[in-house]
């Protein structure tokens, strides 16, 4: 058997909670080519360069199937099989993306006349955050993914996006079952993970039908929040038809949650692991707005992206990624790059010019940036003010499968109680 | 001791101890004087500018101020760190002697330097007949108060508001007129707005935009004359082709004037387009020799740009003012080998009609520009310009993400017409003229250029543009 690439090291699961040593093997080779086809790059500048390169797309339909493992022969392409949905804005590219993103833009952060919808979802979030950690006092241990940081964002995105929160118990089951099957690595083509993409395909199919049926009911009857205004008004550039609106439905009820619960249990194992820093941002709370900077730099949510390919040749880096070939953008290794960050494994909450790629860079940037950085500055600032004497229990903590969506599956800490 | 060590305590003696005045108390100022803190300078600094403000931003003038939005007295600009600097507002230098290293006030002082930072930028270029620009309603557009008083004007709502010249502070002004919903007629003398900075091509598309906004737009014409009322008060203009615009507010939007006069007899190669200056930022004197004590910085500098056959290029940008004033303060305070150079990629951007124009690179240097991605019809769009094979700026409308991408181009000198995009690609993507007026036609200055090989401009044409 071949050796396997550093690429393909950094995504077994036995290497989740340490991807970092392959990535620094993979940027000696900053665009390299996967056995598969795929060209990974893991370099900081390679990769704002393609970011802004418009002979990249990020259309899955421009995306050719991969072929299917070895191990399989005859195995269905996956695209097709478990992608039901119509390309939503992460998945296409301009003129639908912009027209589109626009429109959604209209509805999360209010026309252009009154643009504070996100900022007055503070006192909220700051609700929630009080609440969940006054629900831990007289716990000895917690878990901070299940008891802290999933409630916040899955709250709120329902609330922003207008899905009802009691449905919460099954687009969470549908989204972690899809999630566990998703698998890039060598470890795709066993025996465990083929049996999960059955139950992924059944579950991405079961999350859009009932967003459609929800589109539906609030076609009949408007309500409050995002989904219910996007049916109702497309703003200048025009309604978004049915199949697209409920593709893009889909993806903010996942990207809304997924990445930010992730960031928040990263940001905490990271400060435990500190305790430094972790003192530093107890005695000078104003730290915390670079620190979640530095923070997603540190351990990003995404750790890379996966629907991009080139249209045409592109030279890069020595290399020339042919027309049609698959493209990886790591931001995760990108945010190591020593070429481009000092000392990078080092964590500096002060970090000067700290252009990490943790939301992307160029027209993919994350939408839901501003909402994310309010909820995981809030979620964050007040653990470390008010959780007492926090101590990681299990470091390593076991890691969820996902190698995208990479984040902590439990986080247990030992406290001595809540402040006030 | 060894020469280098000699050198050495010099720098270190002069960051302590040294002399730096800097003439021009606006952006090129204000910065620069932040960055010589900044590299450590803690020797004596003093900042002298003809207007009595703290410094204060331009861009907003004519957007933001004009519409209402924030008072012309809220535009100071943020300060980065303290500058501990003795400031001499509200009066002007009137001369710089280099053999003594003074520079004379207005009110008989004068101020003695070490090094010399000249960022005295570029004045509006007022309506050339003296007795009608002095009516009552006829404006031009550089200052604050400038800005304040054009406001007042549009917020009496005028009957009609006739602006004379389309480059981008004119259209930038007929912009806010139409949001505000005040009739407004824009004169241009060449074939379209815009067309001195960027072409035909893009003029055209301008063109449409403004007449879709409701503009009354008359290209291919200048103003003879104005005409006042018996009180003083302007009150309509009369037309190379004969018609009359009958209009109660008037704003000169002729280009602009470096502030170079009281350079006069320095010595400097100053002239109409500037200050010559090494890519250092050092300035030039008649002869073409650069001087060691004497830095220009911003729109009154123009210095050679190795992107562009190494022509002296005069820029009046924003960011131009910022990265210029950084680096020449750092040249005022090291020595060779550590000078840098400032080789930026010349960039701006204006908001007119709702869309937001951004712009990478030397437009005019072109003679061919191609759409390369987005829709002309939709006002959405990149294009990119060449000269003879190679990339050498783009413009986008709504499409500013891109620019940088373009930017990378121009600096690599890439092959034009650029690679297709993969997606969102124009109905054509065949190079076409560029259709920049030939020089000598009369139009809107460009903000943007290239003066020449000539340190000295000696050979530059000095007459005034009247319209
Ligand atoms: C209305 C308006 C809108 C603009 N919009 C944009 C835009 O959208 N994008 C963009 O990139 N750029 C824009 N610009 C251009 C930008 O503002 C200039 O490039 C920038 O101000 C240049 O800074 P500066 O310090 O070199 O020169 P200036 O800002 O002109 O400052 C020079 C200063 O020196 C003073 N001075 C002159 N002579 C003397 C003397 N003898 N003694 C003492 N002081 C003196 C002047 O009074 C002035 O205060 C705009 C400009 C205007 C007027
Ligand atoms: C810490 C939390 C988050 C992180 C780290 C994150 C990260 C990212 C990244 C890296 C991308 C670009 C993907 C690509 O390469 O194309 C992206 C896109 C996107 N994100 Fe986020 N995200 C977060 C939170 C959110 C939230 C809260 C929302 C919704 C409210 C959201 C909605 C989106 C959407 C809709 C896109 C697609 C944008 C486009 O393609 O134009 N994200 N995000
Ligand atoms: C919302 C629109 C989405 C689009 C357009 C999309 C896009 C894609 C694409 C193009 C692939 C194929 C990648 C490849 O084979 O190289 C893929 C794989 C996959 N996606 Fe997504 N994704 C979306 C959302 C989701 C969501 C919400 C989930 C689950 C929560 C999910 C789970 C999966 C799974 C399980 C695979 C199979 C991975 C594999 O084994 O290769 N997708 N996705």
């Amino acid at each position: 058997m071949a050796e396997e690439t550093p690429w393909q090291q950094a995504l077994r699961y036995a290497n989740r909670a340490d991807p970092y040593p392959f990535y620094a093997e993979l940027r000696k080779t900053p665009v390299a080519r996967q056995p598969d086809g795929t060209y990974v790059v893991s370099t900081y500048r390679e990769i704002v360069t393609l970011l802004h390169d418009p002979r990249v797309s990020s259309d899955v339909r421009k995306l050719p199937a991969r072929a299917p493992a070895p191990a399989e022969p005859g195995a269905e392409p996956i695209t097709e099989a478990v992608i039901e949905l119509e390309p939503n804005i992460i998945t296409c590219d301009p003129p639908e993306h912009d027209h589109d993103r626009r429109t959604m833009t209209r509805h999360f952060f209010g026309p252009p006349h009154a643009p504070h919808q996100i900022s007055d979802l503070e006192p909220d979030i700051r609700r929630i955050v009080a609440g969940l950690l006054d629900g831990m006092r007289g716990k000895t241990r917690i878990d901070v993914v299940d008891e802290f940081a999933y409630p916040l964002p899955v709250t709120l995105i329902c609330k922003v996006l207008g899905v009802p929160l009691e449905d919460e118990p099954r687009f969470h089951a549908w989204i972690e079952t899809a999630l566990d099957a998703l698998d890039f690595g060598p470890e795709a083509a066993s025996e465990e993970m083929r049996s999960r993409l059955a139950g992924a395909r059944r579950s991405v199919k079961e999350l859009a039908q009932f967003m459609s049926g929800l589109l539906g009911q609030y076609a009949e009857r408007p309500g409050p929040g995002m989904l219910s205004a996007m049916v109702h008004d497309g703003g200048p550039d025009g309604r978004m038809s049915e199949g697209v609106l409920v593709s893009n439905a889909v993806l903010l009820l996942f990207a809304g949650h997924e990445t930010t619960v992730n960031l928040i249990a990263h940001s905490v194992l990271t400060l435990l692991r500190h305790p430094e820093a972790l003192e530093e941002l107890r005695r000078r709370p104003d730290l915390i707005v670079p620190a979640v900077e530095e923070l997603l730099r540190f351990e990003s949510s995404v750790q890379f992206w996966h629907t991009r390919s080139a249209v045409e040749d592109i030279d890069i880096a020595g290399t020339t990624i042919p027309a049609g070939a698959p493209i990886f953008l790591v931001y995760g290794s990108g945010n190591r790059d020593p070429e481009r960050f000092t000392d990078p494994d080092r964590l500096d909450l002060e970090r000067p010019d700290n252009e990490h790629l943790g939301f992307s860079q160029g027209i993919h940037f994350c939408f839901g940036a501003p909402l994310a950085r309010l909820e995981v500055q809030a979620a964050v600032g007040e653990f470390v003010r008010r959780v007492e004497n926090p101590r990681l229990v299990v470091d390593p903590p076991p890691y969820r499968h996902n190698q995208i969506f990479r984040g902590p599956r439990h986080v247990l800490v030992d406290i001595d109680g809540i402040r006030d | 001791m060894t020469l280098s060590a000699t050198l050495a305590e010099l720098v270190r003696d002069f960051r302590a101890n040294g002399r730096i005045v800097i003439v021009g108390a606006s952006l090129a100022g204000l910065r620069g004087a932040e960055a010589l803190r900044e590299e450590g300078f803690t020797g004596s600094l003093t900042i002298i500018g003809d207007e009595p403000y703290e410094p204060y931003d331009r861009p907003p003038l004519s957007k933001q101020v004009l519409k209402g939005w924030v008072p012309a007295d809220h535009t100071a600009l943020p300060r980065f760190r303290e500058v501990e600097a003795q400031w001499r507002l509200g009066v002007a230098a009137i001369g710089l002697d280099r053999a003594t290293k003074q520079v004379r006030l207005a009110d008989g002082e004068q101020v003695p330097y070490d090094r010399l930072l000249i960022a005295t930028g570029t004045r509006a270029r007022q309506w050339p007949d003296p007795a009608e620009a002095a009516l009552e309603g006829v404006f031009s557009l550089r200052s604050r108060d400038d800005a304040a008083r054009l406001q007042q004007a549009l917020a009496a709502r005028p009957s009609r508001v006739l602006v004379i010249g389309g480059g981008f502070i004119g259209s930038e002004v007929a912009s806010v007129c139409r949001e505000l919903d005040i009739p407004v007629t824009l004169t241009e003398r060449g074939s379209a707005p815009l067309v001195g900075a960027l072409g035909g091509v893009i003029g055209e598309i301008a063109a449409q935009m403004q007449r879709d906004h409701g503009v009354d737009l008359r290209c291919g014409v200048s103003v003879a004359s104005l005409e006042g009322d018996a009180a003083g008060h302007v009150r309509r203009a009369r037309l190379s082709d004969g018609t009359t615009v009958e209009a109660d507010v008037v704003l000169a939007a002729l280009g602009s004037i470096r502030n170079v006069e009281w350079l006069q007899g320095s010595g400097l190669a100053a002239g109409f387009w500037g200050v010559g200056c090494d890519a250092g930022g050092r300035a030039f004197d008649i002869n073409g020799v650069v001087t060691d004590s004497v830095y220009v910085a911003g729109d009154v500098a123009r210095a050679p740009h190795v992107l562009y056959e190494y022509q002296f290029l005069a820029m009046e940008h924003w960011d131009n003012a910022v990265f210029g004033a950084e680096v020449a303060a750092h040249n005022m305070v090291n020595l060779e080998p550590h000078y840098r150079p400032h080789l930026l990629l010349p960039g701006f951007w204006s908001g007119q009609f709702g869309v937001n124009i951004k712009s990478v690179g030397v437009p005019p240097f072109a003679d061919e520009i191609v759409f390369t991605q987005g829709s002309v019809k939709d006002r959405c769009f990149a294009a990119a310009y060449g000269r003879r094979g190679r990339i050498v700026a783009a413009v986008t409308f709504d499409h500013g993400k891109w620019l940088e991408y373009y930017a990378h181009l121009i600096e690599e000198s890439a092959a034009f017409p650029p690679p297709p995009p993969g997606w969102d690609r124009p109905d054509v993507m065949k190079p076409v003229p560029a259709e920049f007026p030939a020089p000598g036609v009369p139009t809107a200055i460009p903000d943007v250029v290239l003066t020449g090989h000539d340190p000295n401009e000696r050979r530059a044409e000095f007459r005034p543009r009247g319209h």
